[in-house]
């Protein structure tokens, strides 16, 4: 038995050295929160946090990942979807299809963890996970508005959320 | 609030499976109107047992919670909230209670398809369902306020009704939609012509700019999709397919897998396929990537992209081919014109590269088949399911699960036959099949290949006379649906370009006009990709609108607006994003600007697209300003997603997109080598929504057949380079 500090737990799993990370995540572990995409590190819907960093979890042999290293999914990123750019993507309704949405908000969060500020180019560096729908510009307008505290006017968007909100 | 799926999964979904799957008897009611492909409705007999059921739209709980039924499937493109919106605004339930459930095709099929047709194809969502599921909301509201009148024993004129809550004027009576559902539900439905829908400058939820019902488990991993189903004893499955269209499994040697760790099964599936079944899908892909395949090609294997162009370019010059659109003599008129100009363009094969890849999973009994699968046409993989299970249809079901992408490829079955052909050869085991992204990019249904031949003919003071526009190429329809052909031609391969009708009419007028299509298919499969014809055919007309103002020194807006004075609609759009982007006006240095126009999909679209060109080639798109004249608009916020989610599938197409053949196969396996739109590329995109009213336009796909003629245009204001090819990534821009 294997072990990995999945979300603040340590689990146990067994499967062969080289199985991706995102797969014994997926199917060992049973957090379908992460998505395969491409299986070649290119569309970033596996994105996870090993120690905080964002990695692409579809080409890390789980054995090179320790039992000490803490892997967060999106599933361990807030209980409740309270983590700040979680708000920011609900209030902005940036998801369409959504598939691809775990690994944007990974990347997200890791981007403002380092840059709480980030420019548009940096977003450009960071945040190269594809979208097929398209939703890259509220995606950019969800990050500004996590660096300007919550505040979404920047985005020139007015939603009208259930509770009547107006975002 | 989140979609709540009727869709019975052991353990990890919010499960709501409802009980009126296979329930017949009963003294509830259904709502008796016209749906498309149901003919008479007046179903009241096949109705069901469910208290709560006000009629097989609206679901009316005692906690107030109202339900709202689906045919529809989202996928990304909103609809799912838009038809709601819809139905709750005749209901005048309270918007905070509602939640949606997709009823299965079995369910429909039980109730002489009641749900109508669930195909969620050709932007159709909501404009080929917006009347009927308005009247089940309007009905519905009848028949709750009129159980609340029978209760106070007055008139259901004098009560009036908002956000669920039903008073008694004149007495101030109230009563709720929770209270009155038990008794409202088993009242005769309302009689349809007396179901007077609101005129939509009266809405209140309907046009609003409200937030999507499914956002909230999208942003937290709990989102289930077809592909994270786990069920009791299920196995998962990865299959291969014989690379080449239309190839055989010849042989295989199971044993040289079989005693890989999780292995349980190496099958074959139908007569061209292999598929690996194990504990994990990490093994089953693992292993069928070890197993040594030989295929039959069974003779499509010297096919090229060269030898397929070969074939298209002959059809550009063949004698006759069936016509979409005519008026006058165009050849005649071109031979006698004083100046005639001439231009071949060519558009390539392109997956659709949904974010998740093709899935599915099925459970098969001898008595029962059960599939869940994120599908775009949930009849049609019930019919592949009954088929491949060789059972009827009433003893298969299909639970339609959100979809992670699907842009046309999902309304195709293949990968549900598939599936339910493992799980035949395994009895009562659940099968989950994923495709591999490398299985999912040379499997595809292709954007079908074409060419065009623009001509036109000019007088001597430079006005046309006449255009002759010639494609050649594959037909959709052909390959797909046959039966759909009119005396040997395909209608959608002249998408944008018909005659003046309410579906996809061509924005000018010619003196002399031909329009026609030399069909050349190839042994690539194509398919509906979203946008379809429309994308080509807005390339190749608006691409040569603009080579018709640069031989006659027209600027290119001025000449579309004199030929399109007959067509106001067309023309308003166009109108919108010129004068937003500044047309003419100065730009920033470096700066140049194309337009383009385009009437699809029942709704007119137009863009300005802004680009450079660097001196080493390097294309930046600055900004794009576009219109959509939808008729109505029933979430603008949705829509401008849509506007925008168009132009990165769009500019994803016209940068990058093609798939290129070799020995039979498709040559592009992954994301490396079919390169789409990222966040370093995205433009700013300013949408206008314009509303003329009375008539209802689909969103989802025509704006992406803008988005390359407009930056076409754009980089030949910018470079004096005409592409003719797509993609562009094809042309050197750099400076000679």
């Amino acid at each position: 038995m294997a072990q990995l500090n999945v979300n603040g737990a340590v689990r146990q799993f067994e499967a062969e050295a080289d199985t991706p990370l995102l797969w014994v995540i997926r199917e060992q572990l049973g957090l379908t929160g992460t998505k395969y995409g491409c299986g070649i590190a290119l569309c970033g819907a596996c994105t996870v946090h090993i120690d905080g960093v964002p990695t692409r979890s579809c080409v890390r042999p789980v054995s090179s990942v320790s039992a000490t290293e803490k892997i967060v999914t999106i599933e361990g990123l807030s209980p409740n979807g309270s983590h700040p750019v979680q708000k920011a993507w609900v209030a902005l309704d940036v998801p369409q299809c959504g598939y691809c949405q775990s690994g944007q908000i990974m990347a997200a969060t890791a981007l403002l963890k380092s840059t709480p500020r980030p420019t548009d180019e940096q977003i450009d560096q960071s945040i190269t996970n594809i979208c097929r729908c398209g939703t890259y510009n509220r995606i950019r307008a969800a990050i500004k508005s996590v660096s300007q505290d919550g505040r979404t006017k920047s985005a020139g968007l007015t939603i009208t959320h259930v509770d009547g909100s107006v975002s | 609030m989140s979609a709540v799926l009727s869709t019975p999964i052991a353990g990890k979904a919010k499960v709501s499976r409802r009980g009126f799957l296979g329930a017949t008897a009963g003294t509830g009611l259904v709502v008796a109107f016209h749906i498309p492909f149901v003919g008479s409705a007046l179903a009241q007999d096949a109705a069901t047992a469910i208290p709560d059921e006000i009629n097989a739209w609206v679901v009316v709980k005692p906690d107030e919670t109202v339900i709202i039924r689906i045919g529809r499937v989202e996928m990304g493109q909103g609809t799912l909230t838009g038809l709601a919106q819809l139905v709750a605004e005749e209901l005048e339930c309270n918007w905070a209670k509602v939640k949606t459930e997709y009823p299965t095709p079995g369910q429909s099929l039980a109730r002489k398809r009641i749900w109508g047709d669930f195909a969620t194809v050709g932007s159709r969502g909501v404009r080929l369902s917006q009347d009927y599921m308005r009247k089940g909301g309007a009905a519905a509201r009848m028949m709750l306020v009129q159980a609340a009148a029978d209760g106070w024993k007055v008139q259901p004129g004098d009560c009036t009704v908002a956000k669920g809550v039903i008073t008694h004027t004149p007495s101030g009576r109230k009563t709720t939609y929770g209270k009155v559902a038990a008794a409202a539900g088993k009242l005769p439905a309302p009689d349809v012509a007396a179901i007077k829908l609101k005129d939509p400058k009266d809405w209140k939820l309907a046009g609003k700019r409200l937030a999507r019902l499914d956002t909230a488990d999208k942003v937290t991993g709990k989102q289930l999709y077809a592909s994270d189903i786990v069920l009791p004893g299920m196995l998962n499955a990865a299959i291969r397919e014989c690379p080449v269209f239309g190839g055989k499994v010849k042989s295989f040697d199971a044993a040289t897998i079989e005693k890989r760790p999780g292995v349980k099964k190496v099958l074959r599936v139908g007569d061209s396929a292999v598929a690996v079944v194990a504990d994990t899908w990490w093994r089953a892909k693992s292993a069928l990537a070890a197993l040594d395949i030989v295929w039959d090609n069974g003779g499509n294997d010297k096919v090229s992209s060269e030898s397929i162009a070969a074939i298209l370019k002959a059809g550009l010059d063949a004698p006759e081919g069936p016509i979409g659109n005519a008026n006058g003599d165009a050849r005649a008129a071109i031979a006698a014109s004083a100046r005639k100009i001439e231009a071949v363009y060519s558009y390539p094969f392109q997956n659709h590269a949904t974010m998740e890849p093709m899935n599915a999973t099925a459970k098969w009994t001898p008595t029962r088949c059960e599939v869940w699968a994120p599908t775009q046409n949930a009849e049609g993989a019930l019919a592949a399911c009954s088929e491949a299970a060789g059972l009827k249809l009433t003893q298969c079901d299909v639970h339609r699960m959100l979809l992670g992408g699907g842009f046309g490829r999902r309304s195709f079955t293949d990968y549900v036959t598939q599936v339910v052909r493992i799980a035949k050869q395994m009895p009562d085991t659940p099968i989950k099949l994923i495709w591999s992204r490398e299985e999912d990019m040379t499997q595809g249904r292709y954007h079908p290949v074409t060419q065009c031949k623009m001509t036109a003919g000019l007088d001597e003071q430079g006005n046309v006379t006449a255009l002759h526009m010639r494609i050649s190429g594959q037909s959709i329809l052909a390959s797909v649906r046959p039966q759909a052909m009119v005396n040997g031609k395909d209608p959608f391969v002249f998408q944008g370009l018909n005659a003046p009708g309410p579906e996809a009419s061509i924005g000018y007028t010619f003196p002399n006009l031909l329009i026609d299509h030399a069909m050349r298919n190839t042994h690539v499969p194509p398919g509906f990709w979203r946008g379809v014809n429309l994308n080509q055919n807005a390339i190749y007309l608006e691409s040569f609108m603009d080579e018709i103002a640069l031989a006659t020194k027209q600027d290119p807006l001025a000449l579309r607006r004199k030929m399109m004075t007959n067509h106001p609609k067309h023309l308003a759009v166009l109108n919108a994003v010129a004068e937003r982007a500044g047309w003419g006006k100065p730009l920033p240095a470096g700066h140049f600007q194309g337009i383009a126009q385009i009437m699809g999909f029942g709704s007119y679209v137009a863009a300005v697209a802004q680009v450079s060109v660097a001196d080493d080639g390097k294309l930046k798109i600055h900004r794009i300003v576009a219109a959509t004249d939808c008729g109505y608009a029933v979430n603008p916020q949705q829509i401008e997603a849509q506007v925008e989610g168009s132009f990165v599938y769009g500019l994803s197409a016209a940068l990058y997109g093609e798939c290129t053949v070799k020995d039979g196969k498709i040559e592009q396996e992954n994301f490396n080598t079919y390169q789409v739109l990222k966040m370093d590329e995205m433009p700013k995109v300013e949408t206008i929504i314009l509303q003329s009213g009375g008539f209802w336009g689909g969103v989802g796909e025509p704006t992406i057949a803008v988005a390359a003629p407009a930056v076409l245009n754009a980089i030949f204001a910018a470079t004096g380079k005409r592409i003719r090819d797509l993609p562009i990534k094809n042309t050197s821009l750099k400076k000679a």
